[in-house]
């Protein structure tokens, strides 16, 4: 399958502060591929400069053939931007507000109301097109934005953390939508920083943290890297310190790694249900209490935290 | 259509869905010009000028021709609508009348006013004596009326006193009096001039036609207060850039395809659609409202374009100039009182120090005041073409400054 979209040795500098350091993947017609990490890793400044909002300190990209850095206004027809904070005219109804974008990327006349009706109908507004978008609740909100960037009908859409901050409905209904909107050929870029979101959605993932690529491929490839492994989670109470129980705990045949974060001890390990008496016992003998458990098969948490050693959400 | 153009009349659209700007934009200003015409008498229907029967209280410690004429004059009928003169002996008594607000003005003539211009036979011409005027600061445009008033009778005076000295030194040096007939002759011309101030000082304003124009005062406060809250609109109109930027619809824009000039171009030219359609708005609702005429319609459009194109320019530069919404709103604000007080929106800029009113031309309040004010007193274009230019030279020095700027800044781009 041809690549839509290329990275190459991106760079993305601030002043002596490297956001990006020379990360390099491509998209495939067709895909939808998620740039997982945590908070400030770099998601946010490689969609800006894939969208050419932010011009690449060094490194390029190609959008359906057109580099960001030599053709960005041939990127910019090519690709839609749902950004991750609302962008939108909020004394303006829904449709005013479709409508305005609209014609921003060149629609006009009965092709631009047949958009705008579609978007609508596919975001789910219809009966609420003319009121002011300020009057809608925040997954609503979410749903305009995300319409706003499908409008012109992108071949490659960037998709930056659609949702934070909303209700678990609205986060559902985005979810669906993005599926809906790659089976029926949209090519999407998905920034995320919620494991569980990349691993539903995505053909391919990219690992990123500190603004470099740490790890790219299916999850089937991902989660192949930290071997056959179950993550362990014992849950401590809020006052105890769990981190002697993660020291101990490492000395124990069969714990690959032990981490703490927050009121959690991580542990990586071949086989969880043969380590789970031993570390219960360890806790006891230390005065740790703990107060639940969770066992989950090898995902893209465990491989993240593999690589780095901190949870996603650290 | 353009995006420019798409953009501006987006932003024309928000700005009247916005409630707070839009009682800063017109119901502000139409507020303080109804409350300034009401209190410079404007709405109590007795007289078609806005200012009348203006309290004036006069003390005439002199007692010569030219305090006597001062007098008369101001108890003159031309004069009958506009001043009621009252007299008095007390200046104590007068300025507490001031203060009570029961008066605009005591002028206090001295005693040896009339002698100090005018010597008595056989004798020099006394020292200097100053007329003085007790003002109530809270009718500036009744005393800015008195003391226009005041300054063409001191005026003619004083053409007298020189036309006096010229004509006994010609005639002395012509031989046709002797030196002992000098200082009857001079005497005789000074009461001559003397008695000729009251013809010569009326108020009576025409068009070239020759047709009589009644100044309304709120043909001078209207546009005032327009231009003053034309000034708010511009700089609501520059916050809105930085207000797009941080709400993420400015970044939105740059990724669409849609250039940098396009944008700044709908911006600016947003920003001009909201002020014309602002000062026509208020155009439109006092002479409906008023009866007040602004003159000729044609060139007062012409004043509309000019005066907002200036004020555009100001608020391109402050945009340029300035980095959070939240500074802007500070600055426009501040800045829209300055230029206000500045251009004359409050008072009449003749009683402004002449520093401040040499300063006062780089606002629009001042040219656009100059042009309306020509306008409503029945002025044609050639009137307003040196307002029409100031606007128009402001505009464009100060857009290319802002330009420059902008372009250093790169809008939204990193």
């Amino acid at each position: 399958m041809a690549s839509i979209l290329e990275v190459k040795d991106l760079v993305k500098k601030y002043g002596n502060f490297t956001a990006v350091k020379g990360i390099t993947f491509d998209i495939k017609e067709g895909e939808i591929f998620s740039l997982l990490g945590p908070n400030g890793a770099g998601k946010t400044t490689t969609i800006s400069c894939l969208s050419t909002l932010y011009t690449p300190t060094s490194g390029d990209a190609t959008v359906c053939g057109h580099s960001v850095t030599h053709e960005p206004m041939a990127v910019r027809n090519a690709i839609g931007v749902v950004p991750q904070d609302l962008a939108l005219y909020e004394d303006l109804t829904a449709r005013e507000n479709l409508a305005f974008w609209g014609q921003m990327y060149g629609l006009s006349g009965k092709v631009l109301n047949t958009h705008i009706d579609e978007v609508l109908e596919q975001i789910g507004l219809t009966d609420k097109a003319k009121q002011r978008v300020k009057t809608y609740s925040g997954g609503m909100k979410r749903r305009v934005n995300i319409g706003v960037g499908l409008l012109h009908k992108p071949r490659l859409l960037f998709m930056d953390e659609p949702t934070v901050g909303i209700d678990p409905q609205s986060r559902r209904a985005i979810l669906d939508s993005v599926k809906e909107l790659n089976r029926n050929g949209m090519t999407v870029l998905y920034t995320t920083h919620y494991m569980e979101e990349a691993q539903e959605l995505s053909h391919r993932v990219g690992i990123i943290d500190h603004g470099e690529l740490i790890a790219l491929g299916t999850q089937a490839e991902l989660t192949k890297q930290v071997g056959e492994t179950d993550t362990l989670i014992l849950h401590v109470g809020e006052a105890e310190d769990p981190q002697p129980l993660a020291d101990a705990l490492k000395n124990i045949p069969g714990v690959t790694r032990a981490d703490v974060t927050d009121h959690e001890v991580t542990i990586i390990t071949p086989s969880a249900e043969e380590l789970l008496a031993p570390a219960v016992t360890h806790a006891n003998s230390m005065g740790i209490k703990i107060h639940s458990i969770d066992i989950r098969e090898p995902n893209l948490e465990a491989v993240f935290l593999h690589l780095t050693g901190r949870a996603l959400r650290d | 259509m353009r995006k420019f153009l798409l953009i501006a009349l987006k932003d024309l659209k928000l700005s009247f869905r916005d409630t707070a700007a839009l009682l800063m934009m017109l119901a502000a200003p139409f507020a303080l010009t109804l409350g300034m015409g009401a209190v410079t008498g404007r709405f109590s229907g007795s007289s078609s000028t806005g200012l009348s029967d203006i309290p004036v209280i006069l003390i005439n410690q002199d007692g010569g021709e030219l305090g006597n004429a001062l007098v008369e004059m101001f108890s003159s009928a031309d004069l009958a609508d506009l001043i009621e003169p009252s007299t008095g002996t007390d200046p104590v008594d007068a300025r507490a009348k001031v203060d009570a607000d029961e008066a605009a003005t005591v002028i206090l003539i001295p005693a040896g006013f009339t002698n100090s211009i005018i010597p008595v036979q056989g004798s020099l011409p006394g020292d200097p004596v100053q007329i003085e005027i007790y003002s109530n600061p809270t009718r500036p445009n009744s005393v800015g009326v008195v003391k226009t008033i005041l300054e063409q009778f001191l005026s003619q005076v004083e053409v007298g006193r020189i036309g006096g000295q010229v004509a006994v030194t010609e005639l002395l040096t012509s031989g046709l009096i002797t030196p002992d007939q000098a200082a009857a002759v001079g005497q005789s011309v000074g009461q001559s001039q003397a008695n000729d101030t009251t013809s010569s000082i009326a108020i009576r304003q025409v068009t070239a036609s020759g047709e009589e124009v009644k100044f309304d005062v709120l043909a001078y406060i209207a546009p005032g207060m327009a231009l003053m809250f034309l000034m708010f609109t511009v700089t609501y109109g520059g916050r809105s850039l930085l207000v797009e930027q941080a709400a993420g619809t400015l970044p939105r824009l740059l990724v669409s395809p849609t250039t940098g000039s396009q944008i700044l171009a709908g911006k600016i030219f947003g920003i001009f659609l909201t002020g014309v359609a602002q000062l026509l708005i208020l155009i439109g609702g006092t002479t409906l409202m008023f009866q007040l005429n602004w003159g000729n319609p044609l060139p007062v459009i012409l004043m509309v374009l000019a005066s907002v194109l200036g004020a555009t320019g100001w608020g391109v530069l402050l945009t340029a100039l300035l980095k959070t919404p939240g500074q802007a709103g500070a600055i426009g604000s501040a800045v829209m009182l300055i230029f206000g007080i500045l251009g004359g929106s409050f008072t009449n800029m003749q009683l402004l120090p002449a520093p401040i009113q040499f300063i006062s031309r780089i606002t629009p309040n001042y040219w656009g005041l100059q042009g309306f004010t020509t306008l409503a007193a029945g002025g044609k274009f050639n009137g307003i073409v040196t307002p029409l230019l100031w606007l128009l030279g402001m505009f464009l020095v100060l857009f290319i400054i802002g330009a420059a700027l902008f372009s250093q800044r790169g809008l939204g781009k990193k």
